[in-house]
């Protein structure tokens, strides 16, 4: 098991340098002088000058790699054009509604979804699990931005149920910024629902035709016991991978959110900053997403460990 | 007898139940598709034509569809924007595809390639797609080419993935060692033999992938880091009617349920597509 771990932690420093890489690529394939790019058409030859430099953008590629390289493994991701700080504490900054954001989102997706699953695995093929499989799928192709701005609309502008948009100002209490997040959550639940109930149903499917389910049965067991104890234990890994695995899937959604909902988190900065050219908080949301979620899949992949006896590595 | 069969048997009633879905989603599809294609046809009024008197006019009056703030034809936009919506989709489903069968294939037939190109495929899909595709987008410029080049990256890793799976267990079966022995080169094995087996599940993907991609440009465009807000697709009028929402919630309501129905129909024909082309994947998911 620990040559197991060893082996994935391995893996993952390899995963998270190719992540780096790519970053680094990436504001390279910018066609002509990314720095020109970032001042846009008013500034001077001298101001371009400048700000090449202070990016390194005038050192040889290789050079330009390897100090990239080296920062970022001291935890050092460049500095934001526009706010003049460091990429990392700009986006500590604006970290917290987006967790939170992302956190309840995936709460509410679970409490709904799990329990739905699984029930209409039991009851495959009724008007039930007809119904909540073809909502699922309808919750999958429809945009979340669009189920946002009209639930805003109804919810919230309508209704006053909800506020409309924003995070509370610098003074609003830590209660008063969850109730903002409560609407959005529910709109990012909802994406997020449609994939955890395919899998928690598909996996529970699996299970209840196993032998050991007819044993219990055969025993006499309760239906209660058999579905709770039994196949619930065995269909929690697959259910588990896929709360996984749902996390880009709420990192993407909670950039469109934020938008439709104006919370000032990492979504609503990094498109910002696109919008300014602020190249280096771009690369540095990349990176830190993108290491978060290899780190959240590791955890996963460890969790099995703790929740099924019968995965050894 | 077959009747009682089929009562008996829930899995093929149910197939049954999903290949008329799968009817439905593409007559639904091939109405979207035919409806954009013929857009400079059938549309009531050019898209860019504006009328100041016909501001914000309601739907079922003048205009079917209603007007939007800039007094142009909803309907006549929705027509037109579903052309560059369906480009999108279509465009990065194809060029994802092409180079994702490239990238898996060598890295399933070449053991030395595998490890490599395995830990880039990784690495590009820890990256949350929509978050790539804003990245790609602001670094390569928002035409509708860029667009359909950034989503390609985007989704290219997930067609690589399925294609090194299938070529992984290809390329030990016994007609493959009999073409090598035959003497066929490693290019003509992979044509020949490998490519041919891995059609379905491509397939399949690219199918999802299309709508994906169609979902994610609406995403961007909404979020104003898109195509050119001038070029109408569904998301920008989703975007350009956001801000009548309080007056004219019909400009953000016939866009979203132009991409709803096309994702949906897309979705439910890769579904049907899956469990028509190999039994053998045909999951209850």
């Amino acid at each position: 098991m620990r040559n197991y771990i060893l082996k994935r932690l391995f893996g993952m420093v390899v995963v998270v340098f190719l992540v780096l890489t790519i970053a680094f690529v990436l504001v390279r394939l910018a066609p002509g002088d990314p720095a020109a790019l970032m001042l846009g058409p008013d500034a001077t030859p001298a101001e371009t000058a400048a700000l090449r430099a202070r990016l390194g953008l005038d050192q040889p590629i290789l050079v330009q790699y390897a100090t990239f390289i080296g920062h970022a493994l001291r935890g050092d991701l460049g500095r934001s054009l526009f706010f003049d700080q460091p990429v990392l504490s700009v986006l500590a900054h604006r970290a917290e509604p987006t967790t939170f954001l992302a956190l309840f989102s995936l709460m509410f997706a679970v409490v709904i979804a799990v329990p739905i699953g699984i029930f209409v695995a039991y009851r495959r093929g009724t008007v039930a699990d007809q119904t909540a499989v073809s909502a699922a799928m309808l919750a999958a192709s429809v945009p979340s931005f669009w189920t946002g701005l009209i639930l805003q609309r109804w919810f919230a502008t309508d209704l006053g149920w909800f506020p409309a948009s924003g995070y509370g100002g610098p003074e609003a209490s830590y209660l008063d910024r969850m109730g903002y997040l409560i609407l959005p959550s529910i709109v990012l639940g909802i994406v997020n629902s449609a994939l955890i109930l395919r899998f928690s149903r598909a996996s529970m499917l699996d299970v209840l035709g196993e032998d050991f389910i007819r044993t219990a049965r055969s025993k006499g067991m309760s239906e209660a016991r058999v579905v709770l104890r039994h196949a619930l234990k065995n269909a929690a890994i697959p259910i588990v991978t896929v709360i996984g695995l749902t996390f880009a899937l709420l990192v993407s959604g909670a950039v469109v959110t934020e938008r439709v909902f104006n919370i000032p988190g990492m979504g609503n900065l990094v498109v910002g900053a696109v919008l300014r050219r602020d190249y280096p908080v771009i690369q540095g949301t990349l990176i830190v997403v993108a290491t978060l979620y290899i780190l959240v899949n590791l955890a996963v992949d460890l969790l099995y460990l703790l929740i099924d006896r019968r995965v050894r590595y | 007898m077959a009747a009682a069969a089929m009562s008996e048997d829930p899995g093929l009633l149910r197939n049954l139940v999903q290949r008329r879905a799968v009817l439905v989603a593409l007559v639904i599809f091939s109405v979207i598709l035919l409806a954009a294609l013929l857009a400079p046809w059938i549309a009531p009024a050019s898209p860019a034509r504006m009328s100041v008197r016909a501001r914000l006019s309601p739907p079922l009056g003048h205009y079917l569809l209603g007007a939007d703030a800039f007094g142009r034809d909803v309907l006549s936009r929705l027509l037109y924007a579903g052309r560059i919506s369906l480009l999108i989709g279509l465009g990065t489903a194809l060029v994802s595809t092409a180079a994702g069968i490239v990238i898996g294939l060598a890295a399933g037939f070449f053991r030395r390639l595998d490890a490599p190109l395995s830990r880039l495929i990784d690495a590009m899909m820890a990256f949350p797609d929509i978050l790539l595709a804003i990245a790609l987008v602001a670094v390569l410029g928002g035409s509708v080419a860029n667009v359909v080049l950034a989503l390609s990256i985007v989704y290219t890793p997930r067609i690589a993935r399925i294609v090194r799976a299938a070529t992984l267990v290809i390329r030990e079966l016994p007609f493959v060692e009999a073409g090598r022995a035959l003497g066929s080169s490693d290019l003509s094995i992979m044509i020949w033999h490998i490519l041919p087996n891995i059609v379905s599940p491509v397939t399949v993907q690219a199918t999802f992938i299309f709508a994906y991609a169609m979902l994610a440009e609406a995403g961007l465009s909404f979020l104003g880091v898109g195509v050119d807000p001038s070029i109408p697709t569904w998301g920008t009028m989703i975007n350009e009617g956001r801000q009548y929402i309080d007056q004219a919630l019909y400009l953000i309501l016939f866009p979203g349920i132009a991409i709803s129905l096309a994702v949906l129909s897309l979705q439910l024909i890769g579904d049907g597509l899956r469990d028509a082309l190999d039994p053998r994947l045909a999951k209850d998911v």
